[in-house]
């Protein structure tokens, strides 16, 4: 712990801290571009010079000096003043002043730095420099005149992302960032690279030239893409939300957000269902939908009389409130029969901790031996596949079951055949029984085909739950998924219970993925809020609220509970959904006992405590034994096209011409000139 | 003068063929073993005796460099030597004369220096542009392998080391050590920041020294004449023989090994046949390649060509690169090409260097025709200031100094050329 002066302030600082941490544990604001937490240090923007003794008689980039015992730092010399105002004077000689036409204006560093640092006036008569423009895919779009050569998007691609795919070419003032080949940068974390963009070179293509900053409302959300929970902001004016950036959440997503959670938020004004539609009686075939009121819509769901012959199944986006509300519904009707795993998967759900990811996300980083049972990470959660790089650059060593996908770390692939697992190889074997803290991830593809138990049996076999380390995960990939299981809400059989329950009304929560045929005489009604599957299928569509139109509690992969507030209105005659569950009750005469959003808080925190508080919720329970032997080939995951998973993508431009760019190699559409 | 006997480099002129056989006939290889077997710290310590600063600009000294190496890899890791060949600085030419013509002095300086700070291999890093060069120093390591000297057993002292050759791609910058180390590894030739030194982690991330050829080169002579000959060249702290180069408008331009602190005046006269047009249409020299500032006639005439004695002058010994301009020079003119040099050559890296070299080498042209206002020279020397100490390795300061120098020394002709355009602005009445 060196002692270090700051400002003629004495400080202690932590040790390994350079000398722009301990600045800033002393309160003194240091200017930085290329300097970024989560990035290496490049040291290169030299904005962050300050005075150090001992030392040479000239200001030291605080950036990547450590911090050592009696260093006297001056962050308020004239020397310091100088070496900003001239770098600064650097940065802007060759930037464009083009501030009122960039998107960056309002949040950008070299703005706001300018302002605090930066001479007042300009001294430099000569030409500016161009740059022409690079071509980074259909999320990214570039100006490249006004880039500082931080290289914190360089960074971001070869570290984080672990993908080379943007870099510098030429030298000296001819430097230029951009893809390899000027290809679009695929991976799917590549947006981030515009968060971290301390200037307008890299900004956001579908949101180009939509708001100013100052315009946006910013509401709290949580991200329903995946099931990571990704924490984010929803900026939104009016009734339209324009952008989802990330939230700072060491524990979740650190800042990071996948390309799917950021951009299909456009999906959200189309293919909407804003009003209410029923569907006429024909002979052959299905009749068309036709607009009605919803009191037609609930006197033709009671004319049915269902009684108990009612059931549910709940899509992927789910808030844990709406699940609530139908299973209080259906208790009110007597009926139980809810699910949630649209496309028929079963797997055990009696003890939570097993279909749990138990290490925790920040945690799996520390993981030495990890095996991977039938999933696609970088598709599934990608948020994930960060952290298990992280794993593997501190030496964990990676074992996957399943078709093989391209890692961005090394990996090793065991093959498709989930028999494997019966027998695996002596490396294998080896890895796990020589790992401090062995971790075992099973994902969808293993879980819909019964290796649940298998790898339950590996993981007593290994020890993988010891002394301050869990190391059994289950991963999904629906963000409703935790929460359904937290609230009871699955049947031993899975959607193939439902269908041999032959219900006479079938409740489709927003459920897309569904197999509607199953259910030839059940009254299908469909509570979402996108024109997709779910609603062509429908006989009866109620419109309802999407993700960022209601308030919700969300439980992430790991049992974190998660609260997500309500950004916009939802258009049109669209309602929250547990207002039309609740109006559904009155319909059919039956009381589910709240007739508020806080008494149906209140409710299902009595009926499933854990939800009540937010962090990580106990799920209790030792790992069940498990056993058996697995089997079955895996031939494909589930995630077929990780940029049209759900509803909401679906109905998104930016996201179907990603899956049309990035994922089936279409030529850029551009407008004929 | 230097007599011929204690001469290092006695075939810089290529009068004899550089090949093994003529190499041992000048007494190269010849029982290296003995010096290897002498031990490392011998080495090192006669190193540090003879007082032989580094050859490549710096001047740090030698031995003590090779002093930072770790005496024993706690961890595996091994160590290397990285001989920098990449001479790209303008007026520099010794490394190429040592390397064509008396490529064994290297590699055998290469083994014995490597030996001495316990290194694994040595990677030779020759400028691209060098083709021929590159060409013979192949050819040259290839017959050291064969006679056994280096590789497995080198010499029969029982101490493995490899050397290779490495060929940039015409880069300036890859001369800076840590960029060329960089260049090594496969990536983009941009420094490093500092610390970690070299010496900690470098190379693949393994303790590594840069040395220049000249430094490398003269090792195996100071072991087998002693450092007490190679110290009573020169004055204190600037001991030994060089390889100075004279370029410009002196009557005969050459390469010489001289010692040091030999006077200016004196080294010209000698070697060069004496400045065009004599001492009188002397205007200026740069005496140390260009990044050092240039010094004018009255001041370099009894200047001691050593580190101190030029940096008494403002200026520095750099490579030893004197570039000598006579009075038909456009000074600003040179100096603005020199400008022009170092902007083409920027990494572009760091802030200050991208941007202000070419702000710099912009206003020199304008300078050039004295297309600017008076207050703009001191505005120029400003820049200069802010680029200088801001950057991470020296090639910001290089930059800076050459324009420093002139607008010290030669500011009546800036405001001159200023005055001849027309801009020069009419006195307050």
């Amino acid at each position: 712990m060196p002692t270090v002066k700051v400002d003629g302030q004495e400080i202690e600082v932590p040790a390994g801290a350079t000398v722009l941490q301990a600045c800033e544990l002393a309160g003194k604001e240091i200017p930085r571009f290329c300097y970024h937490e989560r990035l290496s240090i490049a040291g290169n923007c030299r904005m962050c010079l300050v005075e150090v003794k001992p030392g040479p008689p000239k200001p030291q980039a605080s950036c990547a000096l450590p911090a050592t015992e009696g260093q006297e730092i001056r962050t308020d010399s004239e020397m310091v003043k100088k070496a900003r105002e001239g770098v600064m004077e650097f940065l802007l000689i060759n930037h464009p002043l083009d501030c009122p036409i960039c998107d960056q204006g309002g949040e950008c560093d070299l703005q706001d730095q300018s302002m605090a640092y930066g001479r007042g006036a300009t001294r430099y008569d000569e030409n500016k420099r161009a740059v022409t423009e690079k071509y980074m895919g259909p999320l990214i779009k570039t100006t490249m005149t006004r880039c500082i050569h931080c290289t914190r998007c360089v960074r971001f691609s070869e570290e984080i992302a672990g993908v080379d795919e943007i870099g510098a070419l030429y030298r000296g003032e001819n430097m230029q960032i951009t893809t390899y080949l000027e290809h679009a940068a695929k991976h799917e974390l590549s947006a981030n690279v515009i968060d971290l963009c301390p200037v307008g070179a890299l900004t956001s293509r579908p949101y180009a030239f939509e708001a100013r900053p100052w315009e946006l409302k910013k509401t709290l959300g949580i991200d329903v893409m995946d099931a990571m929970g990704a924490n984010i902001r929803i900026d939104s004016r009016g009734r339209e939300v324009l952008r989802a950036l990330p939230r700072v959440n060491d524990d979740v997503n650190e800042e990071w957000l996948s390309d799917k959670s950021r951009y299909a938020v456009d999906g959200l004004t189309r293919r909407r269902l804003d009003k209410v539609w029923i569907r006429k009686p024909k002979k052959n075939g299905q009749g068309k939908l036709e607009a009605a009121t919803w009191d037609e819509a609930f006197k033709k769901i009671k004319a049915v009389k269902p009684g108990k012959d009612i059931a549910a199944v709940y899509g992927d986006l789910l808030d844990c409130e709406t699940m609530f509300a139908a299973k209080a519904l259906l208790g009110a009707m007597g009926s139980t029969l809810i699910e949630g795993r649209q496309t028929g998967m079963t797997y055990d759900t009696s003890n939570l901790a097993a279909v749990n990811f138990n290490t925790t996300l920040a945690e799996i980083e520390n993981a030495d031996a990890v095996l991977i049972v039938g999933s696609q990470i970088r598709h599934e959660a990608p948020l994930l596949n960060v952290r298990l790089r992280k794993a593997v650059k501190r030496g964990a060593k990676v074992f996957i079951v399943g078709p093989e996908w391209e890692t961005t770390y090394p990996a090793t692939f065991l093959g498709n055949d989930l028999g494997v697992l019966n027998s695996l190889s002596a490396d294998v074997t080896d890895a796990f029984g020589k790992a401090e803290r062995p971790a075992i991830i099973v994902g969808g593809a293993a879980l819909g085909r019964g290796a649940l138990g298998k790898a339950l049996a590996l993981a007593k076999e290994w020890n993988v739950v010891r002394e301050g380390w869990n190391g059994f995960n289950s991963l999904h990939f629906s963000a409703s998924r935790m929460g359904g299981l937290m609230l009871g809400l699955a049947q031993k059989g899975g959607m193939a219970d439902l269908v041999a329950a032959k219900p006479k009304v079938l409740l489709a929560l927003g459920a897309d993925e569904v197999d509607f045929t199953q259910f030839p005489d059940a009254l299908k009604v469909f509570i979402g809020h996108h024109g997709d599957k779910g609603a062509h299928a429908a006989d009866i569509i109620l419109p309802a609220a999407a993700y960022t139109e209601k308030a919700g509690t969300y439980v992430n992969i790991e049992g974190r509970v998660q609260r997500s507030e309500k950004a916009v209105f939802a258009p049109g005659d669209a309602r929250e959904d547990w207002t039309i569950l609740r109006a559904l009750a009155d319909a059919l005469g039956v009381k589910v006992g709240f007739d508020s959003f806080d008494q149906l808080r209140a409710a299902m925190f009595a009926n499933t405590p854990a939800l009540a508080n937010e962090g990580l919720a106990d799920l209790g329970g030792e790992l069940p034994a498990g056993g058996g032997d697995a089997s079955g080939i895996i031939e494909a995951y589930p995630v077929a096209d990780f940029y049209l998973t759900n509803a909401i993508c679906r109905a998104s431009p930016t996201m179907q011409r990603c899956s049309a760019e990035l994922l089936h190699g279409e030529p850029l559409a551009e407008a004929a000139e | 003068m230097l007599a011929d006997k204690d001469r290092i480099f006695t075939n810089v002129y290529g009068y004899q063929p550089w090949n093994l056989d003529a190499a041992r006939a000048r007494g190269d290889w010849d029982n290296t073993k003995d010096i290897l077997a002498k031990g490392q710290d011998a080495i090192i310590d006669e190193i540090k005796a003879s007082g032989l600063r580094g050859r490549g600009g710096a001047g740090f000294p030698t031995g003590m460099k090779w002093s930072f190496m770790p005496k024993e890899s706690k961890d595996g890791r091994p160590s290397f030597l990285v001989i920098n060949a990449d001479e790209s600085e303008p007026g520099s030419c010794k490394d190429r004369e040592i390397i064509r013509h008396d490529p064994h002095k290297l590699i055998e300086g290469a083994l014995v220096a490597g030996f001495a700070m316990r290194a694994r291999a040595a990677y030779i890093y020759i400028r691209g542009e060098y083709i021929r060069e590159a060409e013979t120093l192949f050819a040259a390591v290839q017959e050291a392998y064969d006679a056994g000297l280096i590789g497995k057993n080198a010499c029969g002292s029982g101490y493995d080391f490899d050397v290779f050759v490495h060929r940039g791609a015409g880069a300036y910058i890859c001369g800076e050590e840590t960029a060329m180390i960089e260049s090594l590894e496969g990536k983009k030739g941009q420094p490093r920041l500092k610390p970690p030194f070299p010496a900690g982690a470098g190379l693949y991330g393994c303790p590594t020294t840069v040395n220049n050829v000249e430094s490398i080169a003269v090792a195996p002579t100071i072991m087998r004449r002693g450092s007490a000959w190679f110290s009573s060249f020169g004055r204190e702290n600037n001991k030994g023989t060089k390889l100075f180069q004279i370029s410009g408008h002196v009557e005969k331009p050459c390469v010489v090994e001289e010692e040091m602190s030999i006077p200016f005046k004196e080294l010209i006269e000698k070697h060069c046949g004496g400045i065009r047009g004599g001492w009188d249409n002397l205007l200026a020299v740069i005496p140390g390649g260009s990044s050092v500032p240039l010094v004018p006639a009255a001041e370099i005439m009894e200047a001691p060509m050593d580190f101190d004695g030029l940096k008494a002058v403002g200026s520095g010994l750099g490579t030893a690169a004197v570039i000598v301009m006579d009075k038909s020079t456009d000074i600003v003119k040179a100096i603005s090409r020199i400008s022009y040099f170092y902007k083409h050559e920027s990494c572009g890296q760091c802030t200050p260097c991208r941007e202000g070299t070419g702000w710099m080498w912009r206003m020199m042209e304008r300078l050039r025709v004295g297309d600017a206002q008076p207050e703009e020279i001191d505005m120029l020397f400003q820049v200069t200031k802010q680029v200088e100490g801001h950057t991470i390795c020296a090639l910001g300061d290089a930059a800076a100094w050459p324009i420093q120098g002139l607008i010290r020394h030669f500011r009546p002709e800036l405001e001159r050329r200023i005055a001849d355009a027309g801009n020069m602005a009419e006195a307050a009445e």
